[in-house]
């Protein structure tokens, strides 16, 4: 398998389901290639790639998925989605000129909260990042970090007060996160939040957020305003940094232990073959 | 009933009615509507509130504004007891600060535009939003220097008005649609000096100063 091979037999978000109405039809791009994805007056949604070819579609977790190529496995499962009582959030593309891996990673990291998102997801002095576990899961052939625990003014919408936020964090594919955390409302279960990221270039990407919380009453807008105003806040970071793709080379950039997430995440791409919107020595 | 504002957490627009909130210390209801994706502002009961489709919208008891700069206007004249945001005594700032007002205006068509299309995915020519909002960006950089020369940091005296709170956020979020503030020297320190302001509040895109340390440690 060579290794774009691996990128373009991924599955990957395109649209939001119940945005795209009978009859209608949007064009979307994915690593370079335009996809119109269309739903016909029956319901049943098509996408088809420039040259006319059909491309492969599945519908989860609110969104339209397809591929340019041919995914050799099924889209990966999230057991939370199917829970009762949790409200699903569709918070909708927003464009980043950035790597899709860099935005990946950026959903990885906890100690940028306190300077980025500050008085929300963390304040000063609480800067400090708890030692946690991190892991490839090979039988799942995930990555996962346990244990991560941080101090939250504003832990989400329907946080009254600050808190330490308790985290878990999930890559079932290279530019999916899911991360778990403390539900303010109802302690003991989590709230999942996830970043579905469609690369359109190597450096340039739509980012779908999406949550299945427990939460009887916030207002579905302010939900997906909460996360949007977090996500935008992150938007201006992500596309300063340099290199613009997610350097995979040891040697690029210093991590710190903070960062053990991220260089399992960078090992675990490189190992893949994963190297779309990465660079693999630095230059 | 009090203040209500139609808002939206992404929008400069909304923005600027929620900093100049901020700033006279008023409080007020803030009412979401879902922009994005759920495209709520087109649909017919936030039609009925405002037929234009357009955010942020004021409300205070019977009535209803919907354009920003009014807005701005309508809260400096009811709540500013200094008289300093908007000083209607005063006829030369007066038509001073309607002029940038409406140039405010000229930066939501142009660097707004742009950020939509960067951010939001909007179709529309970029290439023209871009250059439009550079050459806006020119005109305000040019006043501002001479501003400076004046020994005035804002952009009718040497106090804030309404005219800055207008034209602030899309300047400051230009680089959200690749419009990127290094040619504009003047601009970055107006820029800072807004954010300095007692009561300044930030949004996503525009990040709020952090405290600097003293240097003798204090």
């Amino acid at each position: 398998m060579t290794t774009s091979d691996v990128a373009r037999n991924d599955w990957y978000p395109v649209a939001i389901d119940n945005l795209l109405t009978n009859g209608q039809s949007e064009v979307v791009v994915l690593m370079q290639e335009e996809l119109t994805i269309s739903r016909g007056n029956d319901g049943v949604i098509k996408v088809t790639a420039q040259d006319g070819r059909p491309c492969p579609v599945a519908i989860n977790y609110g969104h339209v998925w397809s591929s340019i190529g041919q995914p050799d496995h099924a889209l990966f499962d999230i057991p939370e989605a199917h829970e009762d009582g949790r409200r699903m959030v569709d918070c909708g593309p927003v464009r980043v000129k950035a790597s899709p891996l860099r935005v990946v990673e950026n959903f990885l990291d906890i100690a940028h909260f306190p300077f980025v998102h500050t008085d929300i997801l963390g304040a000063e002095p609480h800067t400090e990042v708890e030692p946690y576990k991190v892991e490839i899961r090979d039988t799942v052939d995930e990555v996962w970090a346990t244990r991560v625990r941080f101090f939250q003014p504003q832990a989400a919408k329907s946080a009254e007060e600050g808190q330490m936020t308790d985290y878990m964090y999930r890559v079932p594919a290279p530019c999916t996160s899911i991360l778990y955390k403390t539900c303010p409302p109802r302690p003991g279960s989590w709230d999942v939040i996830a970043l579905f990221v469609r690369p359109i270039s190597e450096d340039l990407c739509d980012a779908y957020a999406w949550m299945a919380l427990y939460d009887e009453t916030s207002k579905q807008s302010d939900l997906v305003q909460f996360q949007q105003m977090i996500f935008l806040q992150d938007r201006s970071i992500l596309e300063n940094q340099i290199p613009r793709l997610l350097p995979l080379d040891p040697k690029m950039e210093v991590p710190t232990r903070a960062d053990t997430t991220s260089i399992a995440y960078r090992r675990w791409l490189k190992r893949k073959g994963m190297t779309y919107g990465a660079q693999l020595v630095a230059r | 009933m009090g203040l209500q504002l139609y808002d939206y957490v992404l929008s400069g627009s909304a923005y600027k009615a929620r900093l100049f909130m901020a700033l006279l210390g008023l409080d007020y209801q803030s009412v979401s509507i879902d922009f994005h994706p759920g495209g709520e502002h087109k649909k017919s009961d936030f039609l009925q509130i405002n037929p234009a489709g357009t955010l942020p919208v004021l409300v205070d008891g019977d009535l209803t504004l919907c354009d920003t700069q009014a807005i701005l206007a309508y809260l400096a004249h009811k709540f500013d007891t200094t008289n300093q945001w908007y000083p209607t005594n005063d006829p030369v700032a007066t038509g001073r600060i309607l002029q940038w007002l409406a140039f405010a205006g000229r930066l939501t068509d142009t660097a707004g535009a742009a950020r939509l299309h960067d951010m939001l995915g909007r179709s529309l020519d970029i290439d023209a939003a871009r250059k439009g909002a550079h050459k806006a960006l020119r005109e305000l950089e040019a006043h501002l220097t001479e501003q400076g020369f004046r020994g005035h940091a804002f952009l009718i005296g040497s106090k804030p008005t309404i005219a800055d709170i207008a034209c602030f956020p899309y300047t400051a979020l230009a680089p959200d649609g690749g419009i990127e503030h290094d040619d504009y020297p003047a601009i970055r320190k107006w820029l800072i000096a807004i954010r300095r302001l007692p009561g300044f509040i930030e949004m996503p895109g525009i990040h709020r100063l952090h405290d600097m340390r003293d240097e003798d440690g204090g």
